[in-house]
């Protein structure tokens, strides 16, 4: 590993049929450190988080151009295989997605099963380790053979999470993951993400600044595709380049 | 291997699998198809579209008094079965909130997709064993068939017209039974048209129910309480005759048959296309 | 105001008449509410009167037999008009049970590629030719049974399929072609449109985020294809159990191939058989007394029981599975 750097992104543009969402990114993205994406509605956070793990294209009529380096390569190439790129990355979506005919352990090892490991311990140990990582491993630990959906919305969530952490992947892609969640689950898992920190590269789209500003040691700030400002989210807040950051920030809009 | 490259394998390999399976229902279809107007193509000429049935051994003939038997035991069957399954429907879509609902939209399920011969056997004691074999009988059971069918598609056309329409009628004063008759049911009328017609097109087709209340008969209409001759029968009686003029009369009929039904299920589904 | 008329004499009686049994005036409205429910309620009588009827008309076998009827193996109207329906029950179950193990795969396959495989515009175009097979007459299914479809599997598959698989009992015997094979064949192709329709509607049904938690982990088309059949497994399980009530019901299609052979088991896949529809529409007409044709009655109140029994099973299956499906989605 040469480069300080989990990702390079360079010219990024992204599209639904015609509508242009992502104009020409240029992004380098810190590794094991957490970078927060912030804008409004609509402005294509929740997109550009998804081309990191190429899952922006699987819907008909996305199209992407540009340049992804991720660990240096682009993942964007030719003869990239975006299924082993997305096992590299772990993705927490808005809305706790576990698997509700299988139990929680078998939840957690959704992600090694399919990678062929089959070997109860290692599954045993790896379940466990993900669950503590988690914060999930103290309150499920006596009842993991209840079904996934039978958890609250917040341990929901921390059960994907630690299904998405299962994989050892390098890199942890959030899409707004306590939106759906009240305030107690949320401050779970933002200690949470702190802790990840120190070994995963984490990648957090959020609507929510105050969030942003708690979680986060890079924001970037995206409006109508465009990336406003990228730098340290203490100079973001405190000190905004631009003056629509600025704006938004105060909460003039969005 | 590695482990990976047996997942990609095992992909790529189901995937063609996926597409096989379409094939093996695709082939079929084309095969029975093809084979009716290949083979039922060199029976139909003027003769055997206005020729009734020939006898054992005769030459010639045609399926014309099947026609006019068919035409006459649906016609018949609508009579009964159109009413009871479109008021059915109506109850269905617009008193749900009832507590016979469920229980009508159940059975109705339950009888839809009935062994036929089983509905024609109730044909059989309730009419034939009065009257003796005839086309009321053979009505009677097309008739219950139809029922599920033609409740179930006017329920759905019902529903889809929208409670904007009947909110506006019923703040107009109008009663509420009246802006079902007038208002909802004028809106959802294409639905209805083309349900009856799906009826129609799959009592048509029937054989089992017609074979145990009516039987094999080659003449013309003769009385509602005779049998008439029925073109799906006449398809299972020729077919399985040792003489080939009858066979070629059942390739000729089944093609006739095929024609009618596909037409009507062709018409339905393009004026339905719009749903999707 | 138009609307206030008042009503005519007659209907001022006739109102007094009804309020005093149905406790309600008779309103357009109730009057309209009672008549449709009437209509509706037709199905009960329909379904209650089928029962009656069958029951009644069974009277002279079950009086005669008993429940030795369905455990009988004779079937003999001519000399001892001795009947027994035991062979028949088990060529309907063995028929349907082949249709099944041919025609729900390939329906789950047509279900897959419908909604995972299948660009969208291609679907419509898919979904129409597969319900096009469910709108052929089982008559015309029959008619190529025996023309097209025997002839085929005696000179094309069977010869090689006994030639590989010959050494086991189910594959050796002579071969003509029609039997129990060729019918379970036939009810496999009548089988797809109806199990893949419905599978194909409880896959998408599922909720794109399953898809995408599968997707994100790194699993393949095939891997996340799994998990929506997982998810969606009461759907399927009721898809199949209606594709069975579909099998078990199919009369003229089977009786035209399978050989109208009553015996209690058949000595290979390639000998003939029977099953209970096929022997009512085969001799019914024929039954010239009493005690025959209420033989054959009672084999219709038997296949009156098994699809009432399976169409309930499905229709409850099916309803549950598609609350679950949108139910988990809620959550």
């Amino acid at each position: 590993m040469l480069s300080p750097y989990k990702f390079e992104i360079e010219s990024l543009n992204a599209w639904f049929g015609s509508k242009h969402v992502l104009k020409n990114i240029n992004m380098k993205i810190k590794e094991k450190a957490v970078t927060a994406v912030i804008g409004p509605s609509g402005c294509g956070k929740t997109t550009f988080i998804r081309c990191l793990n190429r899952m922006h294209e699987i819907v008909p009529g996305a199209k992407v151009s540009g340049r992804v380096l991720f660990n240096g390569i682009n993942i964007y190439n030719e003869d990239a295989d975006p299924v082993q790129i997305r096992r590299k990355m772990g993705m927490v979506f808005q809305k706790p997605n576990p698997f509700p005919m299988m139990s929680i352990y078998d939840n957690a090892a959704a992600g090694l099963k399919l990678n062929g490991i089959r070997d109860k311990e290692k599954l045993d140990s790896v379940v466990e380790r993900s669950l503590k990582l988690a914060i999930l491993w103290d309150e499920v630990r006596d009842d993991l053979n209840k079904s996934g959906a039978s958890l609250s919305g917040g341990q929901q969530q921390r059960l994907c999470i630690a299904r998405a952490l299962a994989v050892e992947p390098e890199v942890m892609l959030m899409d707004e993951p306590c939106s759906a969640l009240d305030p107690i689950a949320t401050a779970k898992i933002e200690t949470l993400i702190r802790m990840l920190a120190e070994d995963y590269t984490v990648v957090i789209v959020t609507h929510n600044m105050q969030q942003a500003a708690r979680v986060s040691d890079f924001t970037a700030f995206l409006y109508l595709g465009e990336l406003v400002e990228f730098g340290p989210t203490k100079e973001v807040f405190e000190n905004p380049r631009s003056e629509l950051t600025e704006k938004y920030i105060t909460g003039e809009f969005g | 291997m590695t482990s990976y490259k047996i997942r990609k394998i095992k992909d790529r390999f189901m995937r063609i699998l996926v597409w096989l399976a379409l094939l093996m229902a695709l082939i079929p279809l084309f095969s029975i198809l093809g084979e009716v107007v290949l083979k039922g193509a060199s029976s139909i000429n003027l003769n055997f579209l206005t020729q009734p049935t020939p006898t054992v051994g005769e030459a010639g003939g045609g399926v014309a008094n099947a026609i006019q038997g068919t035409l006459l035991a649906v016609g018949l069957a609508s009579l009964i079965g159109v009413p009871i399954g479109l008021m059915s429907g109506i109850f269905l879509s617009e008193y749900s909130e009832t507590k016979l609902s469920p229980a009508v939209r159940f059975f109705n399920d339950v009888l839809n997709g009935f062994p036929s011969i089983v509905i024609g056997i109730f044909g059989y004691t309730i009419i034939v064993l009065s009257i003796g074999f005839s086309v009321i009988a053979a009505a009677f059971a097309l008739a219950i068939i139809m029922v599920p069918i033609v409740t179930r598609t006017t329920e759905e056309a019902l529903k889809l017209v929208p409670a904007t329409v009947r909110e506006a009628a019923i703040a107009l004063g109008v009663p509420r039974w009246k802006t079902i008759v007038s208002v909802v049911l004028s809106g959802a009328k294409k639905g209805i048209a083309t349900g009856i017609l799906l009826s129609l097109a799959r009592i048509a087709g029937e054989s089992a129910p017609v074979l145990v209340t009516m039987g094999y008969w080659r003449w013309w209409f003769a009385g509602l309480d005779k049998p008439v001759a029925n073109l799906a029968l006449n398809i299972y009686i020729f077919a399985i005759s040792p003489f080939e003029n009858w066979q070629a009369l059942a390739w000729g009929s089944a093609l006739i048959l095929v024609l009618l039904i596909l037409g009507i299920s062709v018409i339905v589904r393009i004026f339905t296309r719009e749903k999707y | 105001m138009k609307n206030f008329r008042k009503p005519p004499a007659f209907i001022h009686n006739l109102n007094a008449k009804v309020h005093k049994i149905f406790k309600k005036p008779l309103t357009g409205d109730y009057a309209f509410k009672l008549l449709t429910a009437a209509f509706a309620s037709s199905i009960f009588l329909i379904l209650g009167l089928m029962l009656y009827e069958l029951t009644n008309g069974s009277q002279l076998s079950l009086q005669r037999f008993g429940i030795e009827f369905l455990i009988g193996t004779k079937w003999d109207p001519a000399i001892s008009q001795v009947f027994g329906a035991l062979p028949l029950i088990l060529g309907t179950l063995v028929t349907s049970a082949i249709a099944l193990l041919i025609g729900v795969p390939i329906s789950l396959g047509i279900g897959l590629a419908l909604s995972e495989y299948a660009p969208k515009r291609f679907g419509f175009a898919i979904s129409f030719l597969v319900e096009l097979l469910a709108a052929v007459p089982s008559v015309i299914y029959g008619l190529w049974g025996i023309f097209t479809l025997i002839p085929f599997l005696r000179n094309n598959v069977y010869a090689y399929l006994q030639g590989i698989l010959g050494f086991i009992p189910l594959f050796s015997g002579p071969i003509y072609g029609g039997g129990v094979l060729t019918g379970g064949i036939i009810l496999a192709i009548m089988i797809i449109p109806t199990v893949s329709a419905v599978s194909r509607d409880v896959f998408s049904a599922v909720p794109n985020t399953q898809r995408e938690a599968m997707i994100s982990l790194g699993a393949t088309k095939w891997e996340t294809a799994k998990n929506v059949i997982s998810y969606a497994r009461s759907g399927v399980i009721g898809a199949i159990i209606l594709g069975l009530g579909r099998a078990v019901g199919e009369t003229m299609a089977i009786t035209m191939v399978i050989g109208n052979k009553f015996q209690l088991l058949p000595s290979s896949l390639f000998d003939a058989w029977y099953t209970m529809s096929a022997i009512i529409a085969n001799e019914f007409t024929e039954a010239t007394y009493g005690l025959y044709v209420s033989a054959l009655i009672e084999v219709g109140l038997v296949l009156f029981f098994v699809a009432l029994i399976i169409n309930v099973l499905a229709r409850l299956v099916v309803w549950r599975s598609l609350k679950l499906v949108r139910g988990i989605a809620r959550e």
